[in-house]
């Protein structure tokens, strides 16, 4: 029984026990339809050991999806609670913990699997390859990002969640004042996650470095491959650090280290500072492949191209810099001094100039464009004036003797969700329309996808435009309650609405699925948006080598050309093509690292090496297999391209 | 699997290209996580509470054995990669097999040193500083241990299959690697140790 005590939740609630039942029922639910089915088999060949890059990124997208639900939730928690002044639906420790795991989840388990999903399924279609560099690392990858994300998720039913906020500043994050495992979750499952990332833009640096197919040089790349390109860049600087904050972390928390402690010459503001120093730059892991999306699409349906690539790819070059040189900002009042704090606040507001490069570079776009307006593409025009409203009182938050007022207000909650929703969520729901029918053969529905797109345009400045005015007026970030006199109430209640509307907005895009998945058209050939990249001349279904013959390239819009000018794409004769083989072992290593990040958690040190050992057992096998890949057969190559209407 | 034979075997065909490329990048945010140590390390370096300073600790014998002996094993890496190039097996065995034998001398004292360092009553629990210094110092050894295991197991396969473009590009990536490791230490040495003990 002792044993077992450890496991249970420091803080419990009725709602806390309901939803214990449920992700047992769930789970149960789901083992027995597989078998029920027997649907076994087909999950492990065709997904669980799948290297293919398409299936890896379908996988991301349905996680970021059902991560969207979970963060969605505690957003509502959240909002429900501080509608009224003196509410007493949450607690303050319940509180605590659902706005620590909300900004985690929406944010590395939410964002980052989004945008790597979308770049799994796209960049290699977009630079005309077979796959990425390292197939079988990019499982291992996502199985990585889904046993961090998983094992961060059962925390507020086993042994407590984390409840230091996303940032997790210590002392607060530290044994004294955080005393259930919850910080341990947070180290070790963003650790796991985190690893996976960083394999991510390993294998993506090396993918658009030397897969481009002939002809492709930097400069004709499409501009969403150049954000990812430059995403990935800012992952291989920024997440080591993060590994070495974590890692630290873990060692004060786990083995009674100094690194954060208030006492034998610890220092707290080291923690502050590295977390920042890879926490800023991870905004812009996220914008840039945003910006890239919104790139693609704004060109497609202003039916042009995109006005400036020059530019656009100088100014993300400049925002790369800059983003690794601008970290104090998030702590200015914490005592740097005046100088440190000049400084910082002009390589922040700097940062402005490129991005507002951007935008107008999008406007350039629009204008002279002959503007169509799809779902992608409504989400894309809503996104230039509501994300200008985020990065301009980002600028506002820059200027450090003003943010003495807006820090830790809700006017920095306002800032970063008009940043991040308008800015990264937009661009992924764009991206998600927009490459649906790519994915799955059929088109999501305009017309419910336009109602969606609206209704989650206005509620984003429902919800997050009154949290400027309390925030101006004093109203705390992470306060679980506030009084009547303080007159929060009005405008935390209209922040409640936009909420509910997200929501609304959000279920509209999962009736969406449904109803197109029931209803749509399957016949809508290989180009459904007249669109003007590589991506678009493989065919629907993408066959599982991507192109039967290398494209050859010779500009920035290769297919447009294809079409209205005539250009040759494919040439050559069809052969037989290699492909990597499908492997079980990144799927074990993942399951191998929940268990071991578990039991790491809850200091059972016996398990710990024993998964340990495993673990690298796995490589080792690895090392010594032999595994050459395998050809697809001419004949079978032949058939698929005629199956699928015709060899190109 | 296209094997150009105008370039070295390791570099012979698109997937040893492409693996060589990746290493680097991988060795890029290597980079950035010793950084990382060594900035913290620079941070919290006088942050020693109620526990000993690096020059109260610190001892010059075992230093300097680690660092002839890491440092000859690079040299080593260098001659078994010379000696790949060259098609020799049997020499490219030798080397490697010296490097690895070197560095598991390295761990040994490297081993010493922490108990050394326990006794003297700098735990990792001690202060900032020692915790710091411990991890650093861990973190470059776990590395060579991870080198250690590896290494072996790609001069056991090369034994076996001889000088194949699979095997060369798996030796050549982990000469890479422990060079690597030989840098990080030159940078440990003097910014730890040299620099601590002055
Ligand atoms: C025009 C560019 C931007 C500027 C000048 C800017 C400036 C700032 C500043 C100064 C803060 C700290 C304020 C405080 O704590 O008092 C901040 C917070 C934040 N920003 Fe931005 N920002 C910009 C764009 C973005 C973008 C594009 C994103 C994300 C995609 C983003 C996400 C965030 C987040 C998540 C926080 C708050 C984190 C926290 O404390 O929990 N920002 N921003
Ligand atoms: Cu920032």
């Amino acid at each position: 029984m002792e044993f077992f005590e450890r496991f249970a939740v420091p803080h419990p609630s009725p709602a806390i026990y309901a939803s214990m039942v449920a992700i047992g029922l769930t789970v149960i639910a789901i083992f027995a339809g597989l078998t029920y089915f027997k649907k076994w088999g087909f999950l492990w060949r065709e997904w669980l050991t799948t290297v293919d890059h398409k299936r890896i990124g379908i996988m991301y997208l349905i996680s970021a999806i059902l991560m969207l639900f979970r963060g969605g939730a505690d957003a509502i928690m959240m909002r429900a609670q501080l509608a009224a002044p003196e509410n007493k639906l949450l607690d303050a420790q319940h509180y605590n913990e659902i706005f620590s795991t909300h900004g985690v989840v929406m944010i590395l388990f939410m964002a980052m699997p989004f945008i790597i999903g979308l770049m799994n399924f796209v960049i290699p279609l977009q630079i005309g390859a077979r796959d990425v560099a390292f197939p079988r690392l990019n499982a291992l990858s996502f199985w990585l990002f889904f046993a961090g994300a998983m094992l961060f998720n059962i925390s507020f039913v086993v042994g407590g969640s984390p409840d230091a906020g996303w940032t997790s500043y210590f002392p607060l994050a530290g044994n004294d004042f955080s005393q259930s495992v919850g910080t341990n979750y947070y180290m070790i499952a963003i650790q796991i996650a985190g690893l996976g990332t960083l394999m991510t833009g390993i294998n993506f640096l090396a993918t658009i470095l030397k897969m481009r197919a002939p002809g492709m040089t930097l400069m004709k790349m499409p501009m969403f491959t150049w954000s990812a390109f430059i995403a990935n860049i800012i992952i291989v600087f920024a997440f080591p650090v993060l590994t070495v904050a974590l890692a630290m972390g873990t060692l004060d928390r786990l083995f009674g280290a100094n690194f954060f402690t208030s006492n034998n010459g610890g220092m707290d503001m080291l923690w502050a500072n590295l977390f920042w120093v890879w926490g800023h730059p991870e905004v812009y892991i996220l914008i840039l492949p945003a910006f890239g999306i919104y790139s693609e699409v704004i060109s497609t349906f202003a039916r042009r191209n995109l006005y400036g690539y020059k530019s656009m790819v100088g100014s993300m070059v400049i925002i790369s810099v800059l983003s690794f040189v601008v970290w104090v900002h998030h702590f200015f009042t914490m005592g740097q001094g005046a100088f440190v704090n000049s400084i910082f606040s002009i390589t922040t507001m700097a940062i402005a100039v490129p991005t507002g490069v951007k935008i107008f570079n999008w406007l350039f776009t629009l204008h002279k464009g002959k503007i169509v307006i799809t779902t992608p593409m409504l989400y894309s025009l809503l996104f230039i004036p509501l994300f200008t409203i985020g990065g301009v009182t980002g600028v506002m938050l820059g200027m450090s003797a003003a943010d003495y007022q807006y820090h830790n207000t809700m006017f920095l909650v306002a800032h970063f969700h008009m940043v991040i929703i308008p800015g990264v969520v937009f661009a992924m729901l764009a991206g998600l329309t927009y490459y649906w029918p790519k994915m799955f053969g059929f088109m999501l529905n305009e017309r419910i996808g336009k109602w969606s797109a609206w209704t989650i345009g206005i509620s984003t400045l429902v919800a997050f435009m009154p949290m400027f005015f309390s925030g101006l007026d004093g109203q705390a970030r992470r306060m679980y309650t506030y009084s009547e006199a303080s007159g929060f109430a009005i405008w935390n209640m209209i922040s409640f609405i936009g909420a509910a509307g997200l929501a609304v907005g959000f279920a509209l895009i999962v009736y969406n699925i449904y109803y197109s998945f029931r209803y749509a058209s399957r016949d809508i050939g290989s180009d459904p948006w007249d669109a003007r990249t590589l991506e678009w001349s493989t065919h629907t279904p993408v066959p599982e080598y991507n192109f039967a013959k290398i494209p050859q390239i010779d500009s920035v819009e290769p297919f447009w050309d294809q079409k209205k000018h005539g250009k040759k794409l494919f040439e050559g004769e069809l052969e037989k093509i290699h492909m990597p083989n499908n492997s079980g072992i990144p799927f074990i290593m993942g399951i191998l690292f929940f268990l071991w990040g578990f039991s790491f958690i809850f200091a059972m040190w016996i398990p710990v090496i024993i998964f340990t050992l495993a673990i690298f057992g796995c490589m080792a096998y690895q090392s010594f297999e032999k595994d050459h890949g395998r050809y697809i057969p001419l004949e079978e190559v032949e058939e698929t391209e005629n199956k699928l209407g015709g060899n190109r | 699997m296209k094997i150009d034979h105008s370039l070295p075997l390791e570099y012979s065909t698109e997937q040893n290209r492409l693996k060589i490329l990746g290493f680097w990048i991988f060795l890029g945010a290597e980079i950035m996580l010793f950084a990382t140590l060594f900035a913290s390390y620079f941070v919290l370096v006088n942050g020693t509470g109620n526990g000993p300073s690096g020059a109260e600790i610190f001892e010059i014998t075992p230093v300097l054995a680690e660092t002839i002996l890491l440092l000859t094993s690079s040299f080593t890496i260098g001659l078994a990669i010379h000696a790949m190039r060259l098609g020799n097996k049997k020499a490219m065995l030798v080397f490697f097999g010296i490097t690895l034998v070197l560095g598991l001398a390295f761990l040994g004292v490297e081993i010493y040193e922490f108990v050394h360092y326990v006794h003297v009553g700098a735990g990792l629990q001690t202060s900032a500083f020692t915790a710091i210094l411990l991890t650093t110092l861990g973190t470059h050894g776990a590395h060579v241990t991870f080198g250690l295991f590896w290494g072996l197991f790609i001069l056991l396969q090369v034994k076996k299959n001889g000088l194949t473009p699979e095997t060369t590009n798996k030796s050549f990536i982990f000469s890479l690697y422990w060079h690597f490791l030989d840098v990080v230490w030159i940078f440990i040495f003097s910014f730890v140790y040299l620099k601590g003990m002055m």
